[in-house]
């Protein structure tokens, strides 16, 4: 978007009125012309011009003279995209904040522009004071600057401004002021009240966000999956945002355990979208949050109302198969199956999967293994809780003394009260008493209990009985284990004891014992009675902080009043049971601020200022620049020019890959032996000469034919187009670089050869101390170069093509060295050589300077004199007989050598 | 004292133009000697002898005794080429020829005095006489005419020096005053100026008898114009002026009026029993001297 531009010098642009006039005078200069000597004019006299153009300068020269001058004149006149005006008013500055959770994403630009507001108004020498609605205080007016340095300390409080009209009317002071209100974008009832309060006192600006809020709704449960619920301020296009949900993993650390994408559909200010996970997963889960908003109302705790507890049901013997109203199970499922997960099985099956709740209905004695572990699990935080039954009641379970695994000691046999054979009728509830989980539940009248089993009267039973019957026999009996507990109810499961099972009050008795747990949202009866204790809160930008020292709440305030600072959305945990409070309620709407009339509205991200004069100054050169080359175009001098950045652009660009393509080209449509190039003139020109007269001689004698040596340059050069290397050492040489080395390494590893020269003749007998054969061997230290050996006798070299004993070349020294033979290599019996039967030795060393004894000029003629007489022209010829072995070498490999099994394969074959 | 001294050094300037000069000419008479000494045909050259009887009038002096004693008759010796020709040079050295269009380039008027100078080395190796048209050097023979004429052109290039006044026309005339009858002549110039004045000039050659080539010399930029945009083309003179605003589109009828005026040249030397052809400075001296060699050896 563009916004406003202002000039700095807004007169300079009179002068744009001269444009038009320059255009005039311009127009009528035709470009200037060249002035040239030619003797030829006399021919060209009387010839006339057949089209006169060029006469005036033409218009599109004109129109870039002329932009480039407005550009001229108005980056002078120094334009600046967006300037700011912050000024209202001359009086004191009342700075209002919304400083809600709505505010938190974009605070650090709310907190910029209280800064650039607080500087306009120290400039201006003006009062200002901070008053925050979330959390109004009395505000006195103070110096800007003072202000100043308290805004890095605001901070967004994570529910809304929930200050009336009256309260705010009695904070502000008396005298006139002017009101900076920084809004967020959220409508709510009291705005029109605030402004028009505002208005009263003076000038009144607000700036809101130009965007929609967004938050989340708690999730839910329903029908097995996880219902997320996104709501957005403002109906607009659709929109698409990430929700993570977080939690913990099975260490305890904090993780994002999945997320989702929900869409808003264009017009929709309501998203919904639901995740499906497994329990394990859900029973983890921290919070939701929306991803890349910072913000409280993005962010919704969960609580049990998302978590379904694991029940391990454990029944006694279940032998009557088929009557499902009588089986003690039967109502504990019932009053279960929608809020919890239920587990059926063998105990000890169970156990490992680590149940929260275990009810055994009649069990009465469990084996000592069962019990141990039972013991263990209720230690470690499990809830036991046991229905008694006939077979509890037959049996010595907790007679003489008190079970582990029950809460109290049991008297023999039990009672039974209103049948035919007794007297008395059956006993309703009494009413719990306050210490009782069940404080706060209404007993409804029907409930009777006929049997039960009874409690042996015990220091300790009148602490551990929760719930009793109107005779004062206890009902519901509890006793902590270790960090868990054990829960006796004194009746049965089922409805052969009493109809509590058939009441509401069971399930919300077990719903107590957190048991089960709603799902959707509690009602207050549910909460009448509790306290709350805050074990989590969220700050404004939607980060959860332990809740520490906060105080309790009320159940039912919890469900239902204002969040403020005494009730913080967070998590609060009440007996087993928690519950989460957040910014956003299920039902909560959010809608677009609306503003009276009027009102000054700015937007809060205002916009760079951003000078162009630069810029247009910068446009006005290039095109002066483009004018001058147009001129140049239009009078006839830029040939000279093109022609000039041609040539140079010609020369400059020659492709390097062209280069290395003719390289290639030139390497590889023919044999070409290669010379490493040392930089030493003389020796890379015998190099080279050798290498010709190496080429022309196996082109005379041998299949091979050679085109032309080419000398090798390490370090820019492809080697792989080269059969044979002929690397003399210098001692001027320059090493090679290490991407030098690399490509070599990978040129003997891929057959590759390179005939080292020391040319010294190996006079210090090789590797020794010789000048060159020290710097070869610090050159060739890099090289992959596998063991070397002295040629030996049946080396293939000496019969690839001629058979030969020596190598000389100018010089006449024995020693060869190449890759030495395999240690396994053996004379096969009745074989003249051994069976070396493997690879192209890739390197091979010496130092006879045999380019030298090769060299050969263009006409074919020897350019060094070699030994004397007729014994040196023998040399010359052995040397050359080498070259062509070691060429033939190269290229036929081992060959030779398995040509020495031919006559024992023809014995084979009975020739 | 001062002239002395300026003397001297506008000497030793003199000097130092000289032997090159003179050796390139040389040099290049060599080639052409060189060059045309396989085809000569026996019997053409100058140093073919010929033994006749002693007539009467034959002083005893001029008896060949060698010859005359291996038989009973005597015998003179005598070259067959006797009578000398003249061959008279004329070089523009107008300011036109002082032209060049490209630093590699020679002037046309460099071009135009080596090539006159080669071909008077070559004529009077060749035993002919050469000299100057007009009245400043009459035709002689010998080593020392090549010196001279060598010092004539070399005088007329120096534009610095202003020693001759030739420079400053604008286009050379043809100088046809003092023509030996029945000589040969040649004209080296760019013939850009008044066609008249050549026309004059052959006109009264023809009625002395005198034969001879005119030979144009060229630039290559006057044979291709490659001029373009707007342009003031200036003689080199600084007399004329012609201007332009597309020069490209000259072109075409430059070359038109270019070849129009060698035609007309070349008419005129036909009509005359002269020969034309035009050089480029561009081309190689050697190339014109060769034609130029056969042209002037043309019998009359």
């Amino acid at each position: 978007m563009i916004g406003t531009i202002g000039f700095l010098f807004p007169w300079l642009l009179l002068t744009l009125v001269a444009l038009p006039i320059l255009w005039i005078i311009l127009r009528a200069v035709p470009p200037a012309p060249i002035l040239r000597i030619f003797p030829g004019v006399t021919l060209l006299l009387g010839l006339k011009d057949e089209e006169q153009t060029s006469d005036r300068t033409p218009w599109w020269l004109l129109l870039l003279r002329m932009i480039a001058l407005a550009a001229l004149i108005i980056g002078l006149a120094g334009p600046v995209l967006n300037p700011h005006s912050d000024e209202i008013g001359r009086g004191p500055v009342l700075i209002v904040m919304d400083a809600s959770w709505a505010s938190a994403p974009d605070w650090s630009s709310r907190i910029a522009l209280l800064d650039r507001v607080l500087d306009d108004a120290a400039r201006a020498d003006r009062t200002a004071a901070l008053l925050s609605l979330s959390a109004p205080e009395q505000m006195t007016f103070q110096a800007a600057t003072e202000v100043q340095s308290n805004i890095a300390g605001l901070a967004p409080q994570a529910w809304a401004p929930n200050i009336n009209t009256e309260t705010l009317a009695t904070l502000l002071p008396e005298q006139g002021f002017d009101t900076i209100w920084v809004s967020d974008e959220l409508n709510r009832e009291t705005r029109d009240d605030f402004a028009t309060l505002f208005s009263k006192k003076g000038a009144l600006r607000v700036f809101a966000p130009e965007r929609e809020a967004i938050a989340l709704a708690p999730a839910q449960f329903e029908g097995g999956a996880t219902l997320l619920k996104a709501r957005r301020s403002v109906a607009g296009l659709t929109r698409s945002v990430q929700v993570e949900v977080h939690g913990t993993d099975p260490s305890g650390a904090a993780r994002i355990l999945a997320s989702a994408d929900i869409t808003f559909d264009n017009g929709a200010k309501i998203a919904v979208q639901d995740i499906s996970l497994p329990a394990e997963l859900r029973a983890r889960i921290t919070h939701f949050a929306i991803s890349g908003v910072r913000s409280a109302g993005a962010v919704t705790l969960s609580d049990d109302s998302l978590r379904r507890r694991e029940v391990a049901l454990i029944a006694g013997l279940e032998d009557r198969e088929g009557l499902e109203l009588l089986s003690p199970l039967h109502y504990l499922r019932q009053a279960l199956q929608p809020n919890a997960e239920l587990l059926e099985g063998n105990l000890i099956d169970i156990l490992p999967a680590s149940p929260d709740v275990v009810i055994l209905a009649d069990v009465a004695t469990l084996a000592p293994a069962e019990e141990a572990e039972l013991t263990e699990w209720v230690e470690a935080g499990g809830l036991l809780v046991r229905f008694a039954g006939s077979r509890l009641a037959a049996s010595d379970v907790s007679r003489a003394s008190e079970d582990t695994l029950m809460p109290v000691r049991l008297r023999a046999g039990g009672r039974t009260v209103g049948g035919a054979m007794s007297w008395g009728t059956p006993k309703g509830l009494a009413p719990f008493s306050e210490d009782s989980p069940f404080f706060g539940l209404a007993i409804s009248a029907d409930v009777n209990v006929s049997s039960q089993v009874m409690a042996q009267p015990d220091p300790t039973l009148a602490a551990r009985v929760i719930a009793e019957l109107s005779d004062g026999t206890p009902l519901v009996t509890r006793k902590s284990l270790g960090e868990g507990q054990v829960v006796l109810f004194h009746v049965t499961a089922n409805t052969e004891w009493s109809s509590l099972p058939l009441s509401g009050l069971f399930v919300n008795m077990l719903d107590r014992l957190a048991i089960s747990s709603f799902a959707g949202t509690p009602q207050e009866w549910d909460l009448d009675g509790s306290t709350w204790k805050p074990l989590r809160v969220m700050d404004g930008f939607g980060r959860i902080l332990e809740a520490d020292t906060l105080a309790g709440v009320a159940g039912e305030e919890l469900l239902s009043a204002p969040l403020g600072p005494e009730l913080q959305p967070g998590l609060y945990e009440s007996a087993a049971r928690k519950m989460a409070r957040n910014v956003i309620a299920a039902d909560t709407d959010l809608a677009e601020a609306v503003w009276p009339a009027g009102t000054d509205v700015q937007p809060l991200q205002t916009r760079e200022e951003t000078p162009l004069g630069g810029i247009l100054l910068s446009l006005s050169l290039a095109l002066l620049m483009l004018d001058i080359v147009a001129s140049l175009a239009m009078s006839g001098r830029l040939r000279g020019a093109i022609a000039g950045i041609g040539t140079v652009l010609l020369f400059g660009l020659t492709p390097a890959d062209a280069q290395q393509d003719s390289f290639a080209l030139a390497a590889s449509s023919e044999l070409v032996l290669g010379h490493i190039i040392t930089r030493d003139t003389a020796i890379d020109n015998t190099a080279e000469a050798g290498l010709r007269g190496l080429s022309q001689t196996l082109f005379n004698r041998t299949s091979i034919e050679p085109s032309d040596p080419i000398g090798v340059d390490l370090e820019a050069d492809e080697l792989a187009f080269f059969p044979l290397l002929y690397w003399p050492i210098t001692q001027s040489q320059p090493t090679p670089s290490a991407n030098a080395y690399a490509k070599l390494n990978e040129y003997l590893r891929s057959g590759g050869m390179i005939l080292f020269d020391t040319r010294d003749a190996d006079i210090a007998r090789f590797g020794a101390a010789s000048p060159n054969g020290r710097k070869l061997q610090t050159l060739a230290a890099p090289l992959d170069i596998p063991p070397l050996e002295p040629l030996p006798q049946d080396h293939v070299l000496t019969r690839t093509f001629y058979l030969l004993q020596d190598f000389p070349g100018r010089h006449t020294a024995r020693d060869l060295w190449v890759e030495a033979a395999p240690k396994d290599a053996e004379r096969i019996e009745g074989m003249p050589f051994r069976n070396l039967n493997d690879g192209v030795s890739p390197v091979v060393i010496g130092g006879n300077d045999w380019a030298a004894a090769w060299a050969m000029d263009r006409r074919g003629n020897a350019v060094f004199q070699i030994g004397r007489g007729f014994a040196g022209e023998r040399q010359r010829e052995l040397a050359y007989r080498f070259g062509v072995n070691l060429v033939m070498h190269v290229l036929t490999g081992n060959y030779k050598s398995d040509q020495v099994h031919v006559p024992a394969l023809l014995d084979r074959l009975g020739q | 004292m001062t002239d002395a001294r300026a003397l001297r050094l506008t000497a030793e300037a003199e000097a130092s133009h000289l032997p090159h000069f003179l050796a390139r000419a040389e040099q290049l008479a060599g080639t052409v000697l060189l060059g045309e000494h396989g085809r000569r045909r026996a019997g053409m050259g100058d140093d073919f002898w010929q033994y006749r009887l002693v007539q009467t009038g034959d002083s005893r002096r001029m008896i060949d005794w060698r010859r005359s004693a291996r038989s009973d008759a005597e015998f003179v010796r005598e070259r067959e080429w006797q009578v000398a020709k003249s061959v008279m040079l004329w070089v523009d050295a107008s300011a036109s020829m002082q032209f060049k269009s490209a630093d590699a380039l020679p002037k046309k008027f460099d071009r135009a005095r080596l090539i006159a100078l080669t071909a008077s080395i070559l004529l009077i190796k060749g035993g002919e006489r050469v000299g100057l048209s007009g009245t400043d050097l009459p035709p002689q023979r010998g080593r020392a005419q090549i010196l001279r004429l060598a010092e004539h052109f070399t005088h007329n290039t120096d534009t610095d020096t202003d020693t001759d006044t030739d420079t400053d026309t604008e286009y050379g005339a043809p100088e046809a005053r003092a023509m030996l009858p029945h000589a040969r002549a040649l004209f080296v110039s760019d013939f850009m100026g008044d066609v008249e004045a050549v026309k004059a000039a052959l006109a009264k050659a023809a009625d002395r008898g005198v034969r001879g080539v005119l030979m144009q010399v060229l630039d290559p930029a006057e044979e291709s114009f490659p001029f373009h945009g707007r342009t003031i083309f200036e003689s080199a003179g600084r007399s004329l002026r012609y201007e332009t605003l597309k020069a490209n589109d000259l072109k075409a009828r430059y070359l038109d009026k270019l070849a129009q005026r060698k035609e007309e040249l070349r008419h005129l030397c036909s009509v005359t029993g002269w020969q034309f052809a035009t050089h480029h400075t561009d081309a190689t001296a050697q190339t014109a001297l060769l034609w130029l060699h056969r042209a002037l050896e043309r019998p009359v």
